[in-house]
């Protein structure tokens, strides 16, 4: 019987269009790079990658900034995941900034090195000539995000100008750069964070052991859970105490936080996701709290 | 594509002002679905009681941008996301004023639906007009006028037929596909979520119901295959020697429907061959559609590289270096007029062109058209002829929006500069 419908599920859609971003982008650019954090964001973004060219391997490299404040559970990740695609990994340090001079480590209690990030990528993007670096920045994160473009130019300073972006219409994008200047190509851009979640479980991608629930020792700050690493800079007045926690983003351990859970497999995980009443970057994000507009300034900068 | 077909995705454009409750209907659908969170709705009664405003304003959910937040108006697209258990949903949220038609064409290029918001007591006005307008030009599908504050004027079924009275008239100038009215009060939750109490009157659906109801699947073009190939595949150096004579061609589905088996076209070249394999993410699928992405495998060496076209040996689009179309200027930096050269992107072939005539510009609120325009300035809508020089396969907007859409990229600034629907091929 003749088929009518011709329908795609909402992950179909998503796929076909983060292809086809990974693909376009791949064509037109000469040093195209993925930014790889080992969190579930760019875990996806990884496998989209590998399907835009199989059987052909991926055809550019994936780095990671490496803020030095890691989970290792993540480290080991990355780097199996990595052997196992066979594709070449850049590591950019936050340490060696510090170690050159280029930054100047935070101070205090809530020192962090998620600012300090950004000259690190920068100056990555600029030593190796990367024309192109794919993020795995989804819009219904954050509302500066919800504003940027799919491809989103970035000046010889790695600057972005919200008020100056090129329109984006249809699934034409302006690849278009002149020497020194780079975009961010965000092919997760129309995923939430649901939609992540239920690509893993149809994908039946591996995640960091840091996302289920575990018992970890942790102290509480801002209302948030931290883990207990000697780079949280704990205070004698921040007591710890052993829980049950998952991690709903991962990023720099001083200023990633764990949320409250017993949900151990990822049926269990989605579920909490989908009763979920606060979104992810404010429950567990230390760096997005700051301002109003703390993300928006820190994407002026260049931020991921 | 063995995933149950449980949930698909419809995008919609808004298109109106605060002072139409568009931002309080965006956030009734958010909040009704349980898509905003409580630390975003913290922030934004923060944020309103800083200000001394006496009721939350959900427009400051929407305006991302430090600028927008400090002026209180929307200058670009918003993108929002909402799911129920039919349909995830992505609102291209676009401001109303006329200084921000091109934003508006930019959310109404990928939409599926386009909702105009009428302010009961003020009727039909301009921008009404203008929204209208915009959305046939893009080819919107479906149009959606919801006729908000219902409640400020007692919910009087007489002033929502006038409404619907003089927008029918107007848009019977228009070729508009589908036109749906909804009366509601966004404020008051009448007739966006849930059918509203206080107009028994009205026996259509619920806002939120005709868009998870709306059938969207065959606004796709299903007939006529086009295949613009965008990377070829070529995994030379494997050790694998089965693949060591892959060569497949990759690309997203613009149009019709790909078999294994099937004869096609390879263009510019016009050699036919067949589709052997077809490659999805998942593996082989036994056909493909758009917006599939997917890598066909063809049965003969045909020397096929990026920015070429595969169709049908008996429907293929037309190969033209002239090209009739209609633009919407897009940059404050200068101004389109003739003998300009540009970069022209369609599809995934780029090349230069020049602009051979302005034939006239059309007044976007009145529709007037202005033969004796010497240029086209931000935000103004034309009709052009351009030169390309190279021969692209192009099909009419009206016909293919993805065949028929090009953008205008400006080489000293590389800025894209227009967008462009293709109305007519030599």
């Amino acid at each position: 019987m003749q088929r009518c419908d011709y329908l795609l599920s909402q992950l179909d859609v998503l796929e076909a269009e983060s292809i086809q971003i990974i693909r376009e982008v791949a064509a037109e650019f000469e040093r195209p790079v993925l930014l790889f954090s080992g969190g579930k964001d760019s875990i996806v973004m990884l496998r989209l990658a590998q399907k835009a060219f199989a059987p052909a391997p991926i055809p550019f490299p994936v780095m990671h900034v490496d803020t030095g404040h890691n989970f290792p559970e993540v480290i080991e990740y990355r780097d199996r995941r990595v052997a196992e695609l066979g594709v070449r990994l850049v590591v950019a340090s936050v340490q060696e900034s510090i170690d050159n001079g280029r930054v100047v480590e935070e101070t205090g209690r809530r020192a962090s090195r998620n600012r300090l990030q950004t000259t690190t990528l920068l100056d990555a993007i600029e030593e190796h000539r990367f024309d192109a670096a794919f993020g795995g920045a989804r819009r219904d994160e954050e509302k500066a995000r919800a504003k940027e473009r799919v491809v989103s130019f970035r000046d010889e300073f790695g600057q972005w100008d919200p008020k100056n972006q090129r329109p984006e219409l249809w699934n034409l994008y302006n690849t278009r750069i002149r020497q020194g200047e780079h975009v961010r190509v965000f092919p997760l851009s129309n995923w939430t964070e649901l939609d992540i979640w239920d690509y893993v479980r149809r994908e039946e991608l591996e995640l960091p052991s840091i996302y289920f629930a575990h018992s970890r020792r942790v102290f509480e700050r801002d209302g948030m859970l931290l883990a207990d690493l000697p780079y949280a800079n704990r205070g004698d007045d921040e007591p710890v105490f052993e829980a049950t926690v998952r991690y709903r983003t991962v990023g720099d351990a001083s200023c990633t936080g764990a949320v409250k859970s017993s949900a151990v497999s990822l049926d269990e995980v989605i579920e909490e996701i989908a009763a979920t009443r606060i979104t992810e970057r404010g429950q567990t994000r230390a760096d997005d709290r700051a301002s109003e507009a703390a993300m928006e300034d820190r994407k002026k900068e260049g931020y991921f | 594509m063995a995933a149950p077909k449980q949930m698909d995705i419809l995008r919609f454009a808004t298109a109106g002002s605060v002072d139409d409750g568009k931002s309080t209907l965006i956030g009734r659908l958010l909040y009704d679905s349980k898509s905003i969170f409580e630390d975003q709705l913290e922030s934004v009664e923060r944020t309103s009681a800083d200000r001394g405003e006496e009721y939350t304003n959900l427009a400051l959910l929407t305006d991302g941008l430090r600028a927008e937040r400090e002026q209180g108006i929307t200058i670009d697209v918003a993108y929002r996301y909402f799911a129920t258990p039919r349909r995830k949903f992505i609102i291209a949220d676009t401001p109303g004023h006329i200084q921000y038609t091109r934003n508006m064409v930019t959310g109404a290029s990928t939409a599926d639906l386009a909702i105009i918001l009428v302010d009961a007591r003020k009727g039909i006005l301009e921008q009404s007009r203008r929204h209208a307008f915009l959305t046939t030009l893009l080819k919107v599908p479906h149009l959606v006028v919801a006729v908000n504050k219902m409640d400020l004027v007692g919910y009087e079924q007489g002033t929502y037929e006038s409404i619907v009275d003089e927008f029918t008239a107007f848009a019977s100038k228009l070729d508009v596909a589908d036109l749906t009215f909804i009366p509601l009060s966004a404020l008051h939750g009448d007739n966006v979520v849930e059918r509203s109490v206080n107009m028994p009157w009205y026996d259509g659906p619920s806002l939120l119901h005709h868009l998870e109801h709306v059938h969207i699947a065959s606004d796709r073009n299903l007939i006529d295959v086009r295949f613009p190939v965008q990377y070829v595949i070529r995994p030379h150096a494997s050790t694998d020697p089965e693949l060591h004579d892959y060569r497949g061609y990759a690309g997203q589905v613009a149009g019709g429907v790909l078999k294994p088996g099937d004869e096609v076209v390879h263009l510019p070249s016009g050699l036919t061959t067949t589709i052997t394999h077809i490659d999805g993410p998942a593996g082989p699928v036994e056909e493909a559609f758009a917006p599939m992405s997917v890598t066909l495998r063809l049965a003969d060496e045909i020397d096929i590289s990026r920015g070429d076209m595969i169709a049908r040996p008996n429907n293929r689009p037309e190969v033209a270096q002239d090209l009739d179309a209609m633009v919407c200027w897009m940059t404050p930096d200068r101004q389109l007029t003739p003998r300009m050269k540009v970069v022209l992107k369609h599809t995934t072939r780029t090349a230069k062109a020049m602009v051979k005539e302005l034939n006239y510009r059309l007044d976007v609120n009145t529709l007037h058209r202005d033969e004796s325009a010497q240029s086209l300035g931000l935000n103004e809508i034309g009709r052009v002829s351009l030169r390309v020089t190279q021969p692209l396969f192009v099909d009419d907007y009206a016909r293919n929006r993805l065949t028929g859409g090009f953008i205008l990229i400006d080489e000293a600034t590389n800025n894209t500069v227009a967008a462009g629907m293709i109305t007519g091929a030599r």
